[in-house]
């Protein structure tokens, strides 16, 4: 069943077209990969699903409703959780207390004026996070502060806040960017499971090795125009793409 | 210092409320207890309270609170001109007065952040301050200031009313006990009490409102916003909603204010009144629960102190010296005394944010901790945190 | 027509204040990204430069003149002030022209102010939360003021513009307007100029100076600069200086229009913040035309005719709070200001 339908997205910055007839369908519970070299227009893609960048024509359809006009906290209680390009989590606070909000968020809706109860009577909220926090490998440290991660730990850390809110869709932008290859390898394993549990992930990579171990299907921009949408094997020794990089692909 | 646990919260309030109730005791020994002085304690922590509960929470600058208390005293006194000067209808319009102006100055400024959101709000107070001295002459009297007139129709009052602020008869600003403690005079009055049970409330809220989810949504805010939209969460009613409390406490904050001295005037809505609340705030210790109240204690006392102390003064305290040596030190510590004391405040300041940013509760709590090292509790001084106060510190 | 003219040259000299003022702000944060809440305390410290000046200047010798009696009928104690005694006629003119020569004094001053300000506090905050910046320099306006109060008292000191600039100008008879239709001070016109001078110097600086050129560089991209080798802090160090002495010149030469006061810095303050804002914060160009378009809008707003109006639709006092809401609505439908760059400090 199709749960993600982008159909003729353009964009326009100025002069410059950053996205021309674009279209994806995405299945559910499958993992759709998009690449392409720099400055192809994946991240711009990205932003007009998440409510920060307005298309100028098409539409973009999650799960029955449009995504477009939407602000970023009623696309999340929609159902799509994103993870950034550099990881965004709240420094300050602890690991549970980053899982515990957006558990919150799912429960209690975009607002609540809950001020006179108390946090640490929400055991359910609580035991969710933690359960969360095992899943990506993060139990020890959950009364550490938040800023205290290492990169790689932050991601996973992301990822645990993403997955409290079991979502319908997660949206990755980069999640291995800046990494080495061990944590690479991590991330990898973690975002296996992820799909494993049938959740449906659109992930964004420059990383071929991460595209080849995790997409269903990929989608090839270049230069804001989509040039193929096909199965991975069909991609790897596709003319066109290799066109396209013209070696920027790490193969 | 407290591990976030309810016992800890509890002995916490404890504290508070046992070290509120003793204060004119406490207050003995430093010379501060009497009405006056004791009444700031309690009001300008209530305000301060307020403050932190917008700034330390969800670090949102404003620059404009001291209007919200120059309205909520406003609002008193109209109530004492009208009703009677019982103290109850004054209290409930400031806070309700008070709430509404935080709203709609609130739903305007929040719709930008930093240093847009700041100077929204200072040139809002600024507006109001220059409309109080101008236009609203009717309602706040310009420059006299607003004050109860033999004229006044004061339509609830009852013969056996008192000629002044009262709570159902019992007047305010009278002093039901005289005593020593330690050889200092102590002097209890019901207006301190009054306020101070209001401080308790206030303290207790806003320690609530830290361990809420609530409190957890806006600490969120201030560190990365942009996240906690992503994440599902609305934040513009979130901020509102800390604005117009925050509001809300100010506007008491004013009104008993008004209680005290039933006199209102427009320069408590200046922004160097608000800039006082955030030296408060922050001297204490913003985003802690003690911290305010220390803060706006520590300010009103020292301002009382200070502007005590003139070159006599100080020529009297060098005197133990030989004469030159007298005089110059009166010379160089002059200025900082007397009239100078908003120098030695600024300067008191400037040192807090470099060097102790988490105000007077982080130099408490560094101090502890150093005294449990030193105290052979090596454990104990691990189960602490470095730097910043964080979640579960008071 | 003549009545609109002389509105918009009544709000030149403050709006040039607030320009400057503006300037000086956001070469501030346009280079270091610092938000500098002192810089009014830095205007009110010029001032104050002349006032030394002035008062150096005016120290005199007292001799008794047993020919005259004052009014107790004791010999009468002359004055002299020492310039005039030692140089006669061009003591005096020295005297009377302290306040533009104090230019001259301040500007060193006022760029070692900046200097050890920058290198001594502010540096150490440029990785700090906006908020801590406007706080520690909060700190230091009061600081300064109060200073200034400990040692010059809480009046205002009256400090006059040199003889021959005192009187007033007929500006219409120059536009060809009858006479006497357009009066204007004539310092006011001088302050005009003045300010336009110096606004078109720092221009210049920026635009055809290698130097210039480099901070701008800075300004736009600092970390790309500081890949190319260059030594960025260093020159926006001067850059801190030079905002400083602008800040300075501007409240020297503002000395005989309002005379200064310890104060006089915090008011000055919060509506060039304002004008900042409104112009866009970053935006050099921007902080100028706001300063001025909101100095005139002022002055505007004082004419009587523009107050009755505002007063029938229920908004009295407007020229009060003109600035306030120009700037409320402004950041409310364009927050970046008149000329902001977009992407600073938006949500």
């Amino acid at each position: 069943m199709t749960i993600l339908t982008v159909r003729n997205v353009n964009k326009r910055f100025g002069g410059l077209k950053a996205l021309n007839e674009v279209n994806l369908t995405v299945e559910q519970g499958t993992v759709h990969a998009i690449i392409g070299p720099n400055g192809a227009g994946k991240s711009t893609l990205l932003n007009c699903f998440v409510g920060r960048l307005e298309p100028d024509t098409g539409t973009v359809d999650f799960d029955g409703r449009s995504l477009l006009r939407l602000k970023p906290h009623e696309i999340n209680q929609a159902g799509v959780s994103r993870v950034f390009q550099t990881p965004e989590i709240f420094s300050d606070l602890t690991l549970i207390e980053n899982v515990m909000i957006p558990a919150f968020a799912r429960r209690d809706g975009a607002f609540k004026l809950h001020a006179l109860e108390s946090v640490r009577q929400e055991r359910d909220i609580h035991k969710h996070a933690m359960m969360m926090l095992d899943d990506v490998g993060l139990t020890r440290q959950a009364e550490v502060v938040a800023s205290q991660l290492s990169r790689g730990d932050k991601r996973r850390l992301e990822l645990a806040m993403c997955l409290v809110q079991d979502p319908k869709l997660l949206l990755l932008d980069e999640p291995t960017a800046g990494m080495a290859r061990a944590d690479t390898n991590n991330t990898i394993e973690l975002l296996k499971q992820i799909a494993g549990r049938g959740i449906t992930m659109v992930v964004i990579e420059h990383d071929m090795h991460v595209v080849f171990s995790l997409a269903d299907r990929i989608s090839v921009l270049a230069q804001g125009t989509v040039i193929v949408e096909d199965l991975p094997e069909n991609i790897k020794g596709n003319i066109k793409v290799q066109e396209a990089y013209l070696g920027g692909a790490h193969l | 210092m407290l591990a976030n646990s309810r016992r800890g919260d509890r002995a916490l309030l404890l504290f508070f409320v046992v070290s509120v109730l003793l204060m004119p005791f406490v207050a003995a020994p430093f010379g501060a207890s009497y009405p006056d002085l004791l009444q700031k304690f309690a009001i300008y922590g209530i305000f301060a309270i307020g403050f932190n509960v917008l700034f330390g929470l969800t670090g949102y600058l404003s620059f404009g609170h001291a209007a919200f208390l120059g309205v909520g005293s406003y609002a008193a006194v109209w109530m004492f001109k009208l009703l009677s000067y019982n103290v109850v209808p004054a209290l409930v319009l400031s806070v309700i007065v008070a709430g509404l102006f935080a709203v709609l100055i609130g739903f305007i400024s929040l719709r930008r952040t930093g240093i847009y959101f700041s100077i929204l709000t200072l040139a809002f107070a600024q507006m109001m301050f220059a409309l109080a001295y101008s236009v609203l002459t009717p309602l706040t009297n310009g420059e006299t200031g607003q004050q109860v007139y033999t004229g006044d129709p004061q339509y609830l009052a009852l013969a056996t009313d008192p000629d002044t602020t009262h709570l159902f008869g019992v007047k305010m600003n009278e002093v039901f006990l005289k005593t020593e403690f330690l050889g200092f005079e102590a002097q209890f009055n019901y207006g301190y009490y009054f306020a101070a049970i209001f401080l308790i409330i206030a303290f207790w809220i806003a320690l609530k409102i830290y361990r809420s989810p609530f409190g957890l949504m806006l600490r969120a805010v201030k560190t990365n916003q942009n996240r906690l939209n992503y994440t599902g969460i609305n934040t513009k009613p979130y901020t509102l909603a800390a604005f117009v409390i925050s509001g809300m406490y100010a506007g008491l904050a004013g009104g008993l204010l008004a209680c005290m001295d039933p006199l209102a005037g427009a320069e408590r809505m200046q922004w160097t009144a608000s800039g006082e609340v955030v030296l408060m705030t922050i001297l204490g210790g913003a985003g802690t629960m003690l911290g305010p109240v220390l803060g706006a204690s520590f300010i009103k006392y020292f301002e009382a102190v200070f502007s005590k102390i003139n070159d006599h003064v100080l020529h009297d305290w060098f005197s133990f010296l030989p004469d030159p040596i007298a005089n110059l030190l009166t010379v160089i510590v002059s200025p900082f005394v007397g009239q100078g004391w908003h120098l030695t405040l600024g300067a008191l300041f400037m040192v807090i944010v470099i060097f102790l940013p988490g105000g007077l509760m982080e130099g408490i709590n560094r101090v502890m901790r150093l005294m449990r090292k030193l105290g052979g509790s090596e454990r104990a001084a691990m189960a602490g945190h470095p730097g910043r106060v964080r979640e579960g510190e008071p | 027509m003549d009545a609109i003219l002389l509105q918009i040259l009544n709000g030149l000299d403050r709006g040039s204040a607030y320009a400057l003022i503006a300037l000086g702000l956001t070469l501030i944060f346009g280079t270091l990204g610092v938000v500098n809440f002192a810089h009014g305390a830095l205007f009110m410290l010029g001032a104050f430069c002349a006032v030394t000046l002035n008062k150096l200047f005016s120290i005199s010798k007292v001799t008794i003149d047993p020919t005259k009696q004052d009014f107790l009928g004791n010999p009468l104690q002359v004055k002299v002030p020492y310039l005039q005694a030692w140089f006669g006629d061009f003591g005096t003119a020295l005297m009377d022209w302290s306040v533009p020569l104090a230019i001259l004094f301040s500007i060193p001053i006022m760029l070692l102010v900046g200097l050890i300000m920058e290198r001594g506090l502010i540096q150490h905050f440029y990785k700090r939360a906006h908020a801590d910046q406007i706080l520690v320099t909060f700190g230091l306006a009061i600081v300064l003021q109060e200073v200034v109060k400990a040692f010059y008292g809480a009046n205002p000191i009256p400090t006059p513009a040199p003889e021959a600039l005192k009187g007033s100008f007929d500006f219409g008879l120059l536009l060809g307007f009858g006479p006497d239709k357009i009066i204007y001070p004539l310092w006011r016109l001088v302050y005009f100029c003045f300010a336009a001078g110096v606004i078109g110097a720092v221009f210049a600086f920026l635009q055809l100076t290698t130097f210039g050129m480099v901070v701008r560089a800075g300004m736009a991209d600092r970390e790309t600069v500081g890949l190319l080798g260059i030594d960025i802090d260093r020159r926006f160090t001067l850059m801190f200086g030079l905002a400083a002495a602008v800040a300075g010149v501007a409240g020297v030469m503002y000395t005989p229009i309002n005379s200064p006061n310890y104060n006089m810095g915090m008011d000055f303050l919060v509506l060039s913040f304002v004008v900042v804002v409104v112009g866009g914060m970053g935006s050099l160009p921007g902080a100028v035309l706001a300063g001025f378009l909101l100095g005139i809008l002022q002055s505007f707003a004082a004419m009587n005719e523009v107050k009755s109006f505002f007063e029938a639709m229920f908004l009295p006092s407007i020229d009060q709070i003109i600035i306030y809401l120009v700037a409320v609505i402004v950041l409310l439908i364009r927050p970046r200001g008149l000329m902001g760059r977009k992407g600073v400090m938006e949500d």
